[in-house]
């Protein structure tokens, strides 16, 4: 301890009874008019709307809400075999993504977003995925799934201003990823090189509202640890901007996490259990619950539906993750439906 | 005559001129720059360098965190979120949330922060950078009212005032001795201001790095540590034809010196106090009632064996003690790194000072008893009761 921390030290010794006397004042405050404010709570209090990125996302940035139910289903023709033919055309990019209203993060993508378009079709269908490089390192794309080795976006590494086309039919049915598998990986994921993909099974699945929800971070100081965490990249942004839901309304969320840094991330739901299907590979449950814990590249199908009405938070149940921005709410409104 | 006169006149003109001449092309030069460039080569090329400093949290009511940010960096800085502890959190601003180059902002988190715990703060700019200060321990940050005043005047009063001058009561005493021992004293006393003038050194160059780039923080060291001796020695000048000051003189600046180093130590106090770094332990107050009564012995050494009035005891008294309760209040309510470095330098120059006319004080020639066994005996022995009178401030 220096001279002057001593100083101060002994200098409480002077202070200390004028301290203990304020507060012993301050707790026995009386409560003063707008103390009862949002539910009883004033500001610093413990309300959730304080724990809260402030502002509004910049006019034209990335918007989680329309990404929420957007599925790429291709260019859809048919081959002379009568096989299905999705084509899709897939360009990475470098730009700034907005993570969080007034933070801008040197990302790279596909498509000019992140997380990329949702690939979306049914298993036995032959995939064509024409490929751009536009950025200045070199990328691929990786899909996960059943293909032959040069289709794998690991070796065959597309330089800047080049181009592949992936071919493949796509299996098993499932929920999947694609990222860049250029090294650094973790540069080149992190940045924001990953989407999901998704293939039917050829029976279907039942009619829901369906979600896409890659859980993602971003570490917008590069010191190696996240300063943003989110559902669809915007962090806090369906907690200011809920998903609506009806009464009874069947949902069906595909949970992907894609978080960088942190070696798992988790999906837990207010009010309400979840049947998961792990990988999305299996038709029958693998389990009734509300949380779930995902590593890096995991992901899982969430079927549930609302019987009460009202807000219902959903969020990772790490505190930190949540804190940080990876906290959500869908808003349950009656009537029920039909 | 009048020709000359005018010759003169018209060759001043000239030089004055010339003076001018550099800084017109400069000026010229940097239009030019600026109309017509490539200012774009020299930006182009590099990220935007952000620079914020967070001088000061204070945590005025339960529930409540104000931010006091500088940016000190080369381009301003948009405040785009701010987190509390690894928590995204609300907050408002007084003002745009761009901060011009030297600008100010202050930021109000209502945050339900949990006394006696630390409390990070860290403010994340539009293209992601962080800037983190943490307050050690939180506690609420005394108001500007009566009994926080009084507070500080007390405690300014405890740990400077009142020791100086039980310091002071060593005179009667001191008047007695002879001349070998007012010279052990003086060797002393210069003992105990070598360790004052590095302490306070040592304070300014490790506040110096909280101050914002901009402000240039050891600079300002160097100006308050080079400059307040050489003006100080300038006046000194004045005051004298040749030779030794007088001793009361060197008593004031003794006096004066060790103010300034207190007015530093009471700024660092008040704002440790508000800021929540200082926790409790009376016991300690009076190892620094043990460790300042030296000071008023300092103070006194130069004026052993001068006639010296009662007010002038008094005026030394409160010269030395009085800037603690000044710089309590200041540091309690307006703390700034920047300034309380500046204090600490000039403190610590003042102290260079002291130490150059105490040694004037000495008989002088060849055989000075500067460096007799008994004086440096004096030197070390000064040095070593701060050093021991320290560790039981620190016990």
């Amino acid at each position: 301890m220096s001279r002057r921390q001593a100083v101060k030290w002994g200098a409480l010794g002077t202070v200390g009874l004028a301290a203990a006397g304020t507060a012993c004042v301050q707790r026995g405050r009386p409560p003063a008019a707008g103390d009862t404010l949002k539910g009883g709570l004033a500001p610093g209090h413990g309300s959730h709307d304080d724990m809260m990125a402030v502002g509004e996302l910049r006019r034209g940035s990335f918007d989680p809400t329309a990404f929420l139910t957007h599925f790429d289903y291709g260019r859809v023709s048919t081959l002379p075999s009568g096989q299905t033919l999705r084509e899709y055309d897939i360009e990475a990019t470098e730009f700034e993504l907005e993570v969080a209203p007034g933070v801008f993060f040197p990302a790279w993508g596909y498509n000019g977003q992140v997380p990329g378009p949702t690939i979306r079709c049914t298993e036995g269908d032959r995939l064509r995925v024409h490929f751009t490089n536009s950025g200045t390192h070199p990328h691929t794309i990786h899909f996960h799934g059943f293909h032959p080795a040069n289709m794998d976006g690991a070796f065959e590494v597309v330089a800047p201003g080049g181009s592949y086309t992936y071919e493949f039919d796509a299996a098993p049915f499932g929920l999947h990823l694609y990222h860049c598998h250029t090294v650094p990986l973790k540069r080149h994921i992190h940045k924001g090189l990953y989407g999901a993909f998704i293939i039917d099974p050829k029976e279907g699945r039942l009619p829901a509202r369906e979600l896409v929800m890659v859980m993602n971070a971003f570490d917008t100081n590069f010191d190696g640890e996240n300063e943003i965490y989110a559902v669809n990249s915007v962090a806090f942004h369906y907690q200011k901007h809920p998903i609506e839901l009806r009464l009874g309304e069947p949902v069906r969320a595909y949970v992907v996490n894609l978080t960088e840094f942190d070696p798992i991330n988790s999906f837990h739901l207010h009010g309400n259990f979840y049947r998961l299907y792990r990988t999305g590979t299996n038709l029958t449950q693998h389990e009734f619950t509300d949380n779930v814990m995902l590593c890096q590249g995991e992901r899982a199908i969430l079927e549930f539906s609302y019987n009460h009405e009202g807000p219902f938070l959903f969020h990772a149940h790490q505190s930190e993750f949540a804190e940080l921005g990876w906290m959500a709410m869908f808003v349950v409104r009656g009537p029920a439906l039909g | 005559m009048a020709d000359a006169a005018a010759v003169s006149r018209r060759g001043r003109t000239r030089i004055w001129l010339a003076a001018l001449l550099p800084l017109v092309a400069l000026l010229a030069f940097l239009l030019l720059f600026l109309r017509f460039g490539p200012a774009g080569v020299f930006t182009a090329a590099f990220p935007p360098v952000e620079e914020l400093t967070i001088t000061r949290v204070t945590l005025p009511d339960r529930g409540v965190l104000r931010v006091h940010v500088v940016n000190g960096g080369p381009a301003p800085v948009t405040v785009a979120q701010v987190l509390v502890n690894d928590a995204s959190w609300v907050h408002t601003i007084d003002g745009s949330r761009t901060i011009g180059r030297l600008g100010s902002r202050e930021i109000t988190i209502p945050y339900p922060w949990v006394e006696g715990e630390p409390v990070v703060v860290r403010l994340v700019t539009s293209i992601g950078l962080t800037f983190d200060k943490e307050v050690a321990v939180a506690v609420r940050t005394p108001a500007p009212d009566a009994r926080y005043v009084t507070t500080f005047a007390l405690l300014g009063l405890y740990a400077g005032v009142v020791p100086v001058f039980i310091g002071l009561l060593w005179f009667p005493f001191l008047r007695n001795l002879s001349r070998r021992w007012i010279e052990f004293l003086l060797s002393l006393t210069a003992g105990l201001l070598l360790f004052l003038g590095v302490d306070a050194l040592a304070e300014a160059v490790e506040l110096s790095a909280l101050v914002p780039t901009a402000f240039q923080g050891l600079s300002l060291v160097l100006l308050g540590l080079v400059g307040t001796p050489l003006m100080l020695a300038a006046v000194g000048r004045r005051r004298r034809e040749s030779g030794a000051a007088s001793p009361v003189y060197v008593a004031l600046l003794v006096a004066f010196a060790i103010g300034l180093h207190n007015l530093g130590e009471g700024l660092a106090i008040g704002a440790a106090y508000a800021s929540g770094e200082i926790a409790l332990g009376s016991f300690l107050v009076i190892g620094f009632l043990l460790h300042n009564t030296t000071e008023g012995l300092a103070i006194l050494a130069p004026v052993a064996k001068s006639r010296v009035t009662l007010g002038l005891l008094v005026l030394l008294g409160l010269l030395a003690g009085a800037p603690t309760i000044v710089g309590a209040w200041i540091g309690g309510f307006t703390y700034s790194p920047g300034w309380t470095a500046l204090f600490f330098a000039i403190g610590a120059g003042a102290i260079g000072q002291v130490l150059v006319e105490l040694a004037r004080l000495f008989p002088g020639g060849e055989r000075g008893s500067l460096a007799s066994p008994l004086n440096v005996t004096g030197l070390l022995a000064g040095m070593l009761i701060m050093y021991l009178t320290g560790l039981l401030v620190t016990a």
